[in-house]
């Protein structure tokens, strides 16, 4: 009996909830950790990027005045959505990675339990970072942590999924929205997480996923005047250099590229990298303007 | 502006309809405008300025005619050591007082003001209330210091407060056909809320109120800089809606010439030089002449002054 | 007969300046290496003040190390014992309030009632606040035993020249580091006056140094690659200069930059108090101020009203000299910045923007700048868009809370806003949508030490005041 053909999967970008191939029509090969084609990767274009940011930027003011608790609904959807497509995801980053299946899993577990401390963070986060200070004077004075707005992101190029969503999640929990460049070698997960998330209640152009280099893409994307951060973690030291003086233009928050492992404790450092803190007065004084002694 | 007080609910709307005030910002800047500088030359103009705009006041049940007449004699010579200072602008009395007061000042131009309907607290049915304007008003007084009913306006019955403020503005009419000036006493301590002082002051000057007074200087909280502040603000945007101008009279509390000086830059700086006079600007005060005394001596003669050296009343 | 203030002038006898002052380097004062000077004038009568040194790149360098060797120490103390020593600094500022305010003052340019109701209080409050924090450090949120940067090079601006100084130094040396703080040209006598503060301190030498100079100063200072932190209060443009100068590395970086604040009154608006805000909005410190409400948006339906009203007010405030504890208004703080006023009011102008300001008498002398309104502004017009830095308020309209909204955040900035309206619910959602890091509702220009401060978009990143500035001279 002769062995099943199957079926190859098409890899698309994942732009504004829909699932575009590059405007440039270009794709590359993505091969596995032997030199094994794997699939063709769309190879996204600065036209490419320029449409993820204005889908970014219009999913932002939905997206960022959803109540947190609605957004950690979705993101803690994600998960179960990621869980439910386990063994695919297990597949893909032990091809991407080159590890066995256990570490693949490992890693994938990882991933989907990340969705689940980010989920958990959203109506939390305020409450840590901001708080009523206690001003000299007869004022209500309260600070309050807001979403930054379109956050463009350089994924980790080695961790493919782990690495991939420790960078989006914090993003999308704190509000804002965000446009990423997926691991230049190992793009497929990431692409096939666009579909668990089209699939997870995320509000289409809230996660924006392309796949290419990040050296030909994001300069484009680090000057943009629409962009408010960016997140270099996946850019080697030279090119994020390039991208900070570019960033520059409109003062958009950089998070450096530095040694991070993507298996430990997070912490919320991420998450408060791109949120802004708005303090609000508002004068309070007496009751009244005095009493009656009868 | 016949039509909002129409009815109760035209004038509860016109009222409601004023701008808010927010406390902590009217406090502000009367405690900015506090922090003015007043030296040397504007110093002496504000003191005799402010000696001028005094209504020497005695209110106390134990008050008699000899203490009225001493007050008479203070307010024509404040100074027995400078016959150039300035006289008070008025004395202010119980209506019972209003005839020993007037034969006291005849042919000054010092005024004889009268507190009536049933003041402090005005709790008194409204003929009581006429009767008592109208018998000071026959004793000679010039002016009237009403009390409102603080109880209706709390309660909302704004349309009760105005038709009584007409009735005693009505009841100032003398025979000869002038009138007592109407002074219409809030009692802003009691209204409690800048809100409430702001709606009471347009109330009063659609009631058709000569001055607007703070307070009766016997509750605990009177005359204040932001309370006096807010309502210099209604007389100045009443005169630029009706063209009418209305006084202000802050009483009670007002001690010392520091303090006067504050409530002069509050009027300079509000209402201007228009309201700069006695005829639109009033302090409702007794101790704080003797203090504006002292300070008066000290300008002139370079030394500190102290009470022995000014006269008791 | 009219209400005239006599003149009132707060004694300059209260300060001594000297005739010429170096830089402030390892606990000394010492001379630029190669000597050079510069003068620094009163901006009200342009006389000249004192002559300071010019740091050069070798005098940046020379303070880096010294901050650098100081840090070991410093940072190594307990926190218990800065906290010591940021608590004398705020008693002695206390006590020296009155001899700052008015060098302040003739230095600056701005009112002696401000040096001495607003600067300088909030100088000694923001010393007494982050000294609190020294030894609490672990309690912070920054996760335990949060370790200081290093050495961190500062840059500030002339609006607000010690206070902006307090702002940087207090959480600094509260977190342990050690500073190289360089004030701006036109206004290097008060952060001078800091230094010998430090001295009666007893503040070990190196932790607190003072690099006099002009631009070349402060780039060589941000470029230095012993500065492990860079923080800026200035202009826009300059700011991103820095954040170019600094990528790549390693130096955390915190920029207070530009506004263009957007003062909205709706129609419910408490009026005489929203005519104050507006006021106090542009006209504290001349306008001078980043986070001012130089765009007025008003409701169309009390735009009449309140241009009355708010005339009426401007036509009382006094101009003039700023030693003069009755004046609201002083001098404009350089020649340069005159003519930066003057050429964006004359766009205005140009642009067919409608000019007001009251009748007012400047001086002669000095950098003066009349208060002035321009109605008949639109969103296209550069003066509702640029940061003017002087008294000048652009005046807009609107009809509904939403186009006010769309209106307020059209700006390259976002670092204050006003809102007055009496309605609670409407002040909240004005507020939640503003893209703005200091919202005033029914108040404007308040300031405290507990309170974060700093912008959205190119308005800068990292916030100053609170348990929010420690961030920045920490590594977390």
């Amino acid at each position: 009996m002769s062995e099943r053909l199957s079926v190859f999967k098409t890899y698309k970008l994942f732009v504004g909830g829909k699932f575009p191939r590059s405007e440039s029509g270009r794709v590359y090969e993505v091969t596995d950790s032997k030199g094994k084609w794997l699939a063709n990767a769309p190879l996204s274009s600065r036209k490419d990027a320029r449409d993820a940011i204005v889908a970014a930027r219009k999913a932002f003011g939905g997206w960022s005045g959803a109540t947190a608790y609605n957004r950690g609904q979705i993101l803690y959807r994600v998960a179960e959505m990621l869980e439910g497509r386990r063994d695919q995801f297990v597949a893909e980053v032990a091809d991407a990675e080159g590890l066995s299946k256990s570490k693949a899993a490992a890693q994938v577990d990882a991933a989907i339990d990340r969705w689940v401390w980010y989920a958990g963070w959203t109506d939390k986060i305020a409450q840590v970072v901001g708080g009523t200070n206690p001003v000299a004077g007869p004022f209500f004075n309260v600070s309050s942590p807001e979403p930054t707005g379109v956050v463009a992101v350089v994924a980790p190029q080695e961790s493919s999924l782990l690495g991939l969503v420790s960078v989006i999640a914090p993003v999308i929990a704190g509000g804002s929205t965000v446009v990423v460049v997926a691991s230049e070698k190992a793009p497929l997960p990431a692409l096939s997480l666009g579909e668990v998330l089209a699939t997870s209640d995320v509000p289409g152009g809230v996660v924006n996923i392309l796949s290419g280099k990040a050296a030909e893409i994001f300069p484009s994307v680090a000057a943009h005047q629409d962009v408010n951060a960016i997140d270099l973690a996946g850019a080697d030291a030279e090119l994020a250099k390039a991208l900070e003086v570019a960033a520059a233009d409109n003062l958009k928050r950089v998070v450096r590229p530095q040694p991070v492992d993507w298996s430990a404790d997070p912490g919320t450092k991420r998450l408060t990298a791109f949120l802004e803190t708005k303090t609000v007065w508002h004068p309070t004084g007496s009751l009244g303007a005095g009493g009656s002694s009868y | 502006m016949a039509d909002v007080t129409a009815s109760d609910g035209a004038l509860r709307r016109f009222l409601h309809g004023l701008p808010g005030v927010d406390p902590v910002g009217l406090e502000a800047r009367a405690a900015a405008l506090g922090t003015r500088s007043i030296k040397t030359t504007a110093k002496a103009y504000a003191i005799d300025l402010a000696i001028s705009m005094i209504d020497l006041t005695t209110l106390e049940g134990a008050d008699t005619p000899g203490k009225v007449r001493a007050l008479c004699a203070k307010a024509l010579n404040p100074d027995p050591t400078d016959r150039d200072t300035p006289r008070t602008a008025a004395i202010c009395v119980y209506p019972d007082m209003v005839a020993t007061a007037a034969e006291s000042l005849r042919g000054s131009e010092v005024k004889v003001a009268s507190v009536a309907t049933a003041f402090p607290a005005g709790r008194a049915a409204l003929p009581v209330k006429l009767a008592d304007t109208i018998d000071a008003v026959a004793a000679g007084a010039d002016e009237i210091d009403m009390v409102i009913d603080r109880g209706a306006f709390l309660a909302g019955r704004y349309l009760s407060v105005f038709e009584e403020i007409k009735a005693v503005k009505e009841a100032c009419r003398r025979q000869d056909g002038t009138a007592a000036r109407l002074k219409v006493i809030f009692e802003t301590g009691e209204l409690s809320t800048y809100d409430n002082i702001r709606r009471a002051s347009w109330l009063g000057m659609l009631a058709g109120a000569d001055f607007i007074k703070t307070s009766t200087g016997k509750v605990a909280v009177n005359a204040t800089p932001a309370n006096t502040l807010l309502m210099l603000e209604a007389v100045r945007d009443f005169r630029d809606t009706t063209g009418v101008q209305v006084g202000v009279k802050p009483a009670g509390g007002i001690r010392t010439t520091k303090d006067a000086m504050k409530f002069l830059v509050l009027v300079n700086e509000t209402v201007g030089e228009e309201w700069l006079t006695n005829e639109w600007f009033r302090f409702g005060a007794s101790s704080l002449l003797n203090d504006l005394l002292m300070q008066r001596q000290k300008l002139s003669t370079g030394r500190y002054s102290g009470p022995d050296y000014v006269t008791v009343d | 007969m009219a209400f005239e203030y006599a003149p009132a002038p707060e004694s300059r006898a209260v300060v001594d300046i000297a005739p010429s002052y170096g830089l402030f380097i390892d606990g000394e004062f010492r001379e630029a290496t190669g000597g050079k000077v510069f003068k620094t004038v009163s901006p009200s009568t342009e006389e000249v003040l004192s002559e300071v040194a010019q740091a050069s790149a070798e005098d940046v360098d020379a303070a880096v190390k010294a901050a650098r060797k100081a840090f070991e120490k410093w940072s190594a103390l307990p926190g218990s014992e800065r906290a010591k020593y940021l608590f004398r600094i705020a008693r002695i500022i206390q006590e020296r309030s009155r001899e700052l305010a008015v060098l302040e003052t003739l230095d600056n340019g701005k009112p002696i009632k401000e040096t001495r109701d607003a600067d300088l209080p909030l100088v000694a409050a923001h010393f007494f606040y982050y000294a609190g924090w020294a030894d609490k450090l672990d309690h912070a949120g920054f996760g335990p035993n949060p370790r200081p940067l290093g050495v961190a090079g500062q840059v500030i601006p002339w609006n607000f020249p010690l206070l902006m100084l307090a702002w940087k130094i207090a959480p600094a040396l509260a977190a342990g580091n050690t500073v190289v703080l360089k004030p701006a040209e036109t206004t290097p006598l008060s952060a001078l006056f800091f230094a010998d503060i430090c001295r009666q301190a007893g503040l070990p030498k190196g932790v607190v140094n003072i690099l006099t100079g002009d631009g070349s100063t402060g780039a060589a200072l941000v470029g230095h690659e012993g500065v492990d932190k860079v923080a800026f209060t200035g202009s826009t443009a300059v700011g991103k200069q820095i954040a170019r100068t600094v990528a790549g590395t390693d130096k955390k970086l915190t920029l207070e930059l530009g506004g263009k604040g957007a003062n909205i009154v709706f129609d419910d608006a408490p009026i005489d108090q929203a005519v104050e805000g507006i006021v106090n909005g542009i006209f504290f410190n001349q306008g001078q101020v980043c986070c001012a409400g130089s765009r007025l948006l008003v409701q169309e339906s009390i735009q009449d009203e309140l241009l009355d009203a708010l005339k009426r007010r401007m036509s009382t405030l006094r101009v003039g000299d700023p030693l003069d504890k009755n004046t609201d208004v002083g001098a404009i703080n350089s020649a340069e910045q005159l003519a930066r006023i003057t050429a964006l009011a004359d766009s205005g102008e140009a642009e067919g923007a409608e000019r007001w300001a009251p009748a007012c008498e400047l001086p002669s002398a000095g950098y003066w700048f009349a208060p002035t309104l321009f109605t008949n502004v639109t969103q296209a017009h550069r003066i509702a868009r640029e940061e003017i830095f002087g008294p000048v308020l652009s005046v807009l309209t609107f009809r509904t809370p939403a186009e006010a909204v769309a209106k307020a955040n059209n700006s390259q900035y976002g670092l204050s806003a006003g809102i007055w309206t009496e309605k609670g619910s409407r002040m909240l959602a004005v507020a939640s949508k503003l893209r703005a890091g200091v919202v005033w509702a029914n108040t404007f220009n308040k300031f405290d030490p507990t309170s974060p401060f700093g912008g959205y978009k190119e308005s800068g990143f990292g916030r100053e005041g609170g348990r929010h500035g420690l961030e920045a001279y920490l590594d977390v």
